[in-house]
C-alpha cells in the first residue's frame, strides 16, 4: 500500500464514530477605530518603523527624502513615483540584489490593528525578494488600503498570490529575550502614508 | 533521535533535578518567561478593551478542530490544491520516509548543503542527522537555533530555543565554531545582542544567496487553496523560501486549515500568545509555484509519524489543534523551574507532556511514560492556550493509560497502596479494623516502600484515634 493510502486510512480508522461536520464559532470583531489610519500610523511606529505622511503632490520628495544621499533602489515594474538612484528588477540575482542600498514598493493592504503591510508581490511592489534583501524597504501605503483589522484584509488578498505580511522591521529576541532590530530582513523600514 | 524524543535521556524526575541545580538556567527561565508572560497578558487587555479575547479562543480552536474531525477529506483535498498550484506532494508515514524524501530531494539537485527555516516538525523526525548521514549540511537560519546547532546542543524551548544559554556563552560559541563552518565571527565581538545578531547576520547571509534548496515547515496548510503559511521574526524565513531554485516543506497533517478565511483567529492568536506582539514581523504564504517568483520547484511532503495515534485518541485528539505558540510553558510552574531538557523532546513543557506519549502511545519507553506526571495540574496552561487544549485533563487520561499499559508483573508500591484501599473502603467492618491499624501502617511505610513519596512530601502524622473511637468516646461531640 502507498504512503499515501497508509496515512489516509489511518486517519479514517482513527477518526470513526466522529461526526465530520462541526460548527466554527464566529471570529470575533473589533470595535471599529475611530480613525483607522491614525492608529494604523500608531501601530507600525509601535514596532520601531519610520512612518510619514504626505499628501500625493509630495509622495515623490517625501520618497527621495527616506533615501540616503548616493542610494541606489531597486523598483518594481509599475511603481507609480520617480525614485532617484532608481535601478529596474531585471531578473538581479540574491548577490546583485545584496549590493543594491534600498527597495522602493507599494502594498495591497495596511492593517490597522496589528500595524501590518501586506505584500502581493503584484505590479509596484515587485517579486519577493527584491523586498527582501536591500537593507532599507520603503513602502508606500495608500490611505484607501488601510483596513481595521485582520478579518478584513483576509478577503482582500488573493490565495493564489504569494503574501509578505510585514510588521515592522526584521527583529529578534533569541539572545536573552532583547530586542534586537534587523537580522535578516531589511533592517530599516520606512512607511510612507499617502493620502 | 527518531519521533521527537532525545535518545538516551532519563525520564523526568531524574532530569528534573540535575535541571533544578542550574541556578544560571532557572534565572534565565525565570526571566524570559516572566517577561513573556507579561507582554502577553497586556495584549489580552488589549484585545478585550475593543472585542472579546475568548470568543477568539473558541474560533481559533473551532477552525482546527473543524479540520480535525474531517481530516483525510482536507487532506485530499489540499493535495488537490497544492498539485493544481504546481507543487509535488509526498506522503510519509514516519520520520525515516520523510527525512528518505527530502534528501532524494537534495541529492537530485547534486547539492551538500541546504538552508533551513526554524521547524519543529524537522526537528522531531531528526532530519539534519539524516541529512548529515546522506554528506548534506543542513544550516539553521533561525539565530536560536544556529546557536544551539553550533554549540552542538538541544533546543530547550520551542519559540527560543537557546532560553538556556545568555549572551556571553553565545559569543564564546560564535568565536569558537563558526569559522569551521562559514564566515568566522569578528575577532572584535562582543557579548551585545545588536552585535551577536549582526555576526549572525554576516555568518548566514553568503549561505542564504548561494543556497539552492531551502527546507521548512509550515504554521498553516489551506486545504481549499493550497497555501503554506510560515509565521516568523527574523526575516530568515523569507530567505530560505523566497531565494532557493527548489523549496520542501514538511507538514504535520495537523497543519490543515479548511479556508483561506480560516486563518483570520489563528493569525490573531499566534502572536499574541506566542511571542507577546499584535503581529509577528513577517508571515509568508506560496500557494505552489508563482513564476518569476521565489523557488519554481515546490515540494511538500505530508507527514503521519504518529499524528494519527493521537488522532485515535478520544480525549488526546485534542493535542493535535496545538499551534506551536509556546504560550503552556511560559506558564508551567513546572517548566519555568526545570527547564525544557528535562522533557528530554523537541517538544517540551505541558504541550510536550501530552504531544509526546499521544504521538508514541504509553507503555514502550520509560522517559515518555512519565511526562504525563510531569505536572503539578494547576491549570494555567489550558487557560493560557489560544486553541483551549485541556491540557490537564489530557495528563489526567494519559497517566490512566500509563497505569493500563503497565499492569501484570510486579505491581508498584502506589498499585499495592491503592488496591489495599479499594477493599478497607468497600466495607465499613473492614475499614473500622483498618483504621486501628493507621499508626503502626503509617510508621512501617515510612521505613518501607513510601521513600519515593516522602522524597517530595511529608507523610502526615497518625491521629491520636480514628474518627470512630473519637465519636464512641464522646457522643459525637456531644456535651
Amino acid at each position: 500500500m502507498s504512503a499515501r493510502d497508509d496515512v489516509l486510512g489511518r486517519v479514517r480508522r482513527a477518526l470513526e464514530g466522529v461526526e465530520p461536520g462541526y460548527a466554527v464559532p464566529p471570529s470575533p470583531r473589533i470595535s471599529p477605530p475611530a480613525d483607522v489610519v491614525g492608529l494604523f500610523v500608531e501601530r507600525v511606529e509601535d514596532y520601531r518603523a519610520t512612518v510619514v505622511r504626505c499628501t500625493p503632490a509630495d509622495l515623490t520628495a517625501r520618497v527621495a527624502e527616506a533615501l540616503p544621499a548616493g542610494a541606489r533602489a531597486v523598483v518594481p515594474d509599475g511603481l507609480g513615483v520617480t525614485v532617484p538612484g532608481a535601478v529596474a528588477d531585471t531578473g538581479l540575482t540574491a548577490a546583485e540584489l545584496d549590493a543594491i542600498d534600498a527597495v522602493v514598493t507599494e502594498a495591497r493592504v495596511g492593517i490597522a490593528e496589528t500595524g501590518t503591510i501586506v505584500l502581493d508581490h503584484g505590479p509596484g511592489q515587485g517579486r519577493r525578494a527584491i523586498s527582501l534583501v536591500p537593507d532599507l524597504h520603503v513602502c508606500i501605503v495608500r490611505v484607501d488600503q488601510v483596513v481595521p483589522d485582520v478579518p478584513d484584509a483576509l478577503p482582500l488578498l488573493d490565495p493564489a498570490r504569494p503574501h509578505t505580511w510585514i510588521s515592522g522591521p526584521s527583529a529578534t529576541s533569541d539572545i536573552e529575550l532583547s530586542r534586537v532590530e534587523g537580522v535578516h530582513g531589511p533592517r530599516t523600514l520606512h512607511v510612507i502614508v499617502v493620502d | 533521535m527518531s519521533g521527537g524524543t532525545f535518545v538516551g535521556m532519563p525520564a523526568f524526575p531524574k532530569a528534573a533535578q540535575e535541571a533544578l541545580g542550574n541556578a544560571q538556567l532557572r534565572h534565565n527561565l525565570a526571566h524570559a518567561t516572566g517577561t513573556i508572560r507579561a507582554k502577553r497578558l497586556r495584549l489580552i487587555d488589549e484585545v478585550n478593551a475593543n472585542s472579546d479575547w475568548e470568543a477568539l479562543r473558541l474560533a481559533g480552536a473551532g477552525v482546527k478542530e473543524s479540520a480535525l474531525v474531517d481530516l483525510a477529506t482536507h487532506l485530499e483535498r489540499l493535495e488537490e490544491t497544492l498539485t493544481a498550484n504546481g507543487a509535488t506532494v509526498h506522503w510519509a508515514r514516519d520520520a525515516a520516509e520523510a527525512n528518505a524524501i527530502v534528501a532524494s530531494i537534495a541529492k537530485g539537485h547534486g547539492v551538500d548543503e541546504v538552508v533551513k527555516v526554524k521547524s519543529m516538525v524537522t526537528q522531531e523526525i531528526g532530519l539534519n542527522e539524516a541529512l548529515e548521514a546522506e554528506g548534506i549540511a543542513a544550516w539553521e537560519t533561525d539565530l536560536a537555533e544556529l546557536i544551539v546547532q553550533l554549540g552542538h546542543d538541544l533546543p530547550s524551548h520551542i519559540l527560543v530555543p537557546a532560553i538556556h544559554r545568555n549572551r556571553s556563552e553565545i559569543r564564546e560559541i560564535f568565536l569558537r565554531e563558526m569559522a569551521a563552518v562559514g564566515r568566522p565571527a569578528p575577532d572584535d565581538l562582543t557579548d551585545e545582542p545588536a552585535v551577536l545578531a549582526a555576526a549572525a547576520r554576516a555568518h548566514l547571509r553568503e549561505k542564504f544567496l548561494r543556497a539552492k534548496v531551502g527546507v521548512s515547515g509550515a504554521n498553516f496548510a489551506v486545504a481549499e487553496t493550497g497555501t503554506l503559511v510560515v509565521v516568523e521574526s527574523e526575516g530568515n524565513g523569507r530567505m530560505c523560501l523566497t531565494l532557493p531554485e527548489v523549496l520542501v516543506s514538511v507538514v504535520g497533517i495537523e497543519k490543515v486549515v479548511p479556508t483561506w478565511e480560516g486563518l483570520d483567529p489563528l493569525l490573531r492568536l499566534l502572536p499574541r500568545s506566542s511571542t507577546g506582539e499584535r503581529m509577528n514581523p513577517y508571515t509568508s504564504t506560496w500557494s505552489g509555484i508563482s513564476p518569476g517568483d521565489g523557488p519554481q520547484e515546490v515540494h511538500v511532503v505530508l507527514l503521519d509519524n504518529g499524528r494519527t495515534n493521537a488522532l485515535a485518541d478520544e480525549v488526546g485528539r485534542q493535542a493535535l489543534r496545538c499551534i506551536r505558540c509556546s504560550a503552556c510553558l511560559n506558564v508551567c510552574p513546572v517548566y519555568e523551574r526545570t527547564g525544557g531538557h528535562a522533557y528530554g523532546s523537541v517538544y517540551p513543557g505541558p504541550i510536550g507532556a501530552i504531544l509526546n506519549p499521544l504521538l508514541k502511545g504509553p507503555g514502550h519507553d520509560e522517559q515518555v511514560d512519565s511526562l504525563p506526571y510531569a505536572s503539578s495540574l494547576c491549570g494555567a496552561c489550558f487557560e493560557a492556550c489560544p486553541v483551549r487544549i485541556d491540557i490537564p485533563s489530557v495528563l489526567v487520561d494519559l497517566r490512566a493509560q500509563v497505569v493500563d499499559a503497565h499492569r501484570g508483573g510486579v505491581p508498584k508500591v502506589e498499585a499495592v497502596a491503592f488496591k489495599g484501599a479499594a477493599v478497607a473502603l468497600s466495607d465499613s467492618r473492614k475499614l473500622g479494623l483498618g483504621e486501628r491499624f493507621t499508626r503502626v501502617g503509617l510508621r512501617v511505610a515510612r521505613r518501607v516502600g513510601a521513600s519515593k513519596w516522602t522524597s517530595a512530601r511529608d507523610l502526615p502524622p497518625a491521629p491520636r484515634e480514628s474518627f470512630r473511637q473519637w465519636w464512641k468516646r464522646t457522643d459525637g461531640g456531644r456535651p
